[in-house]
């Protein structure tokens, strides 16, 4: 990962730094929950795939009885009722009912198997003989049902928690392996962009307070000179003074002398 | 993922299955004909007679077109006729599943979601 590709486009500013500091604020939390909703899916996940093997083995058991009991039926009624049976099916006693379970913020289907009352396609099944098979085979098929249902509803809660779990650990990783480092580069950069132009800053003032102190030495020397200078022109009367014979009373021509 | 209105009115199961499995499933009561106009039935007899075809056309009929269809129950040896029709489907509705039928024992080897638990498992 180059570290000066992979940032984003932003102004080095305080103010973006301010931003970029709260957005991985914000990642890191992201992360922590969307982690821990993974992982409680998981659980549930590996909850469920548990009870679906479990399920299916009882699914084999249970068909095999059915079977039998079906058999049975064939054989007390002496022939194959297949037919008569798929002809009189016209509306279903056995239907199943959606509800929704919440893991986590997923909704899982789970259905449950309620049979209406009151209509019987098969009254007339077994009249002659074998009645009491075909009944106690229906029996026994509604508990098979019962139980392909069950595991039907396991199943789709398998199926859905599947592809649930999957978009959140790409979440997860995307946010741990591509937004949180992108965005400390980002930072990483901003800083650096920043100490780079406080150093500009701090070089400028100490050029700017160099100059300065040239100048002032500068001006300084003029002064001392011009001072000197007019020491110098203090002196010079002094000088006519010593020479010539002095007149006491001249003395108040004297210029007088500002420093 | 399927919305939430969409398995609000699925209230049936639906059978493709050899005629043991069909005839029983039917005893037990689940058994539905939409009303006479298109007289749709909701279980299919397959024999060895029966084109993969119409395995498949059934099986299609049941899983995208009808709206009214929960689970559909296969037995596995049909399933196996048109097993990579049901290994690509990976709708959560309606629910496929692969049942025993009375001729040929469960094998869970072949199970499409046992096979994705077992994958997943990494075994």
């Amino acid at each position: 990962m180059s570290g000066a590709a992979d940032r984003e486009a932003v102004f080095p500013t305080r103010q973006s730094l301010g931003i970029m500091k709260a957005k991985l604020k914000g990642a890191e939390t992201g992360h922590n929950l969307l982690k821990r909703k993974s992982e409680a899916l998981t659980k549930r996940f590996r909850e469920i795939t548990h009870r679906i093997d479990e399920a299916k083995r009882k699914m084999g058991r249970v068909m095999q009885i059915a079977s039998l009991s079906l058999a049975e039926v064939t054989y007390a009624v002496g022939g194959n009722i297949g037919y008569q049976i798929q002809e009189s099916a016209k509306s279903a006693r056995f239907r199943i009912r959606a509800k929704q379970e919440n893991v986590s913020g997923v909704l899982l289907p789970a259905f449950e198997a309620y049979q209406t009352e009151g209509n019987n396609d098969f009254a007339m099944t077994g009249l002659g003989k074998g009645g009491q098979q075909v009944q106690r085979c229906r029996e026994t098929y509604a508990r098979a049902v019962e139980a392909l249902v069950e595991l039907a509803s396991l199943q789709t809660a398998f199926v859905i928690l599947d592809e649930v779990i999957k978009v959140v650990n790409r979440r997860v990783n995307a946010i741990e392996h591509v937004i949180i480092p992108r965005t400390e580069n980002t930072i990483k950069y901003i800083n650096s962009e920043l100490d780079e132009l406080d150093r500009e800053e701090f070089y400028r003032l100490k050029k700017v307070a160099n100059k300065k102190q040239r100048d002032t030495a500068a001006a300084d020397v003029e002064a001392k000179k011009r001072k000197e200078l007019l020491e110098k022109e203090n002196e010079t009367p002094d000088a006519d003074h010593a020479t010539g014979p002095t007149d006491l009373l001249a003395a108040e021509d004297d210029q007088d002398v500002i420093f | 993922m399927a919305s939430q209105a969409d398995f609000r009115d699925r209230q049936f199961l639906a059978v493709i299955g050899d005629e043991d499995s069909v005839t029983g499933l039917l005893l037990a009561g689940i058994g539905h004909v939409t009303a006479p106009p298109d007289n749709q039935k909701n279980f299919l007899v397959v024999d060895a007679k029966t084109d993969n075809s119409a395995i498949e056309a059934a099986f299609e009929n049941f899983t995208t077109e009808r709206k009214d269809i929960g689970i559909v129950l296969i037995n596995q040896h049909v399933a196996d006729r048109i097993r990579n029709r049901i290994d690509t489907y990976t709708q959560a509705f309606p629910t496929v599943l692969e049942i025993p039928s009375k001729d040929h024992p469960y094998d869970p080897e072949k199970d499409s979601v046992l096979r994705r638990v077992r994958r997943l498992f990494g075994e």
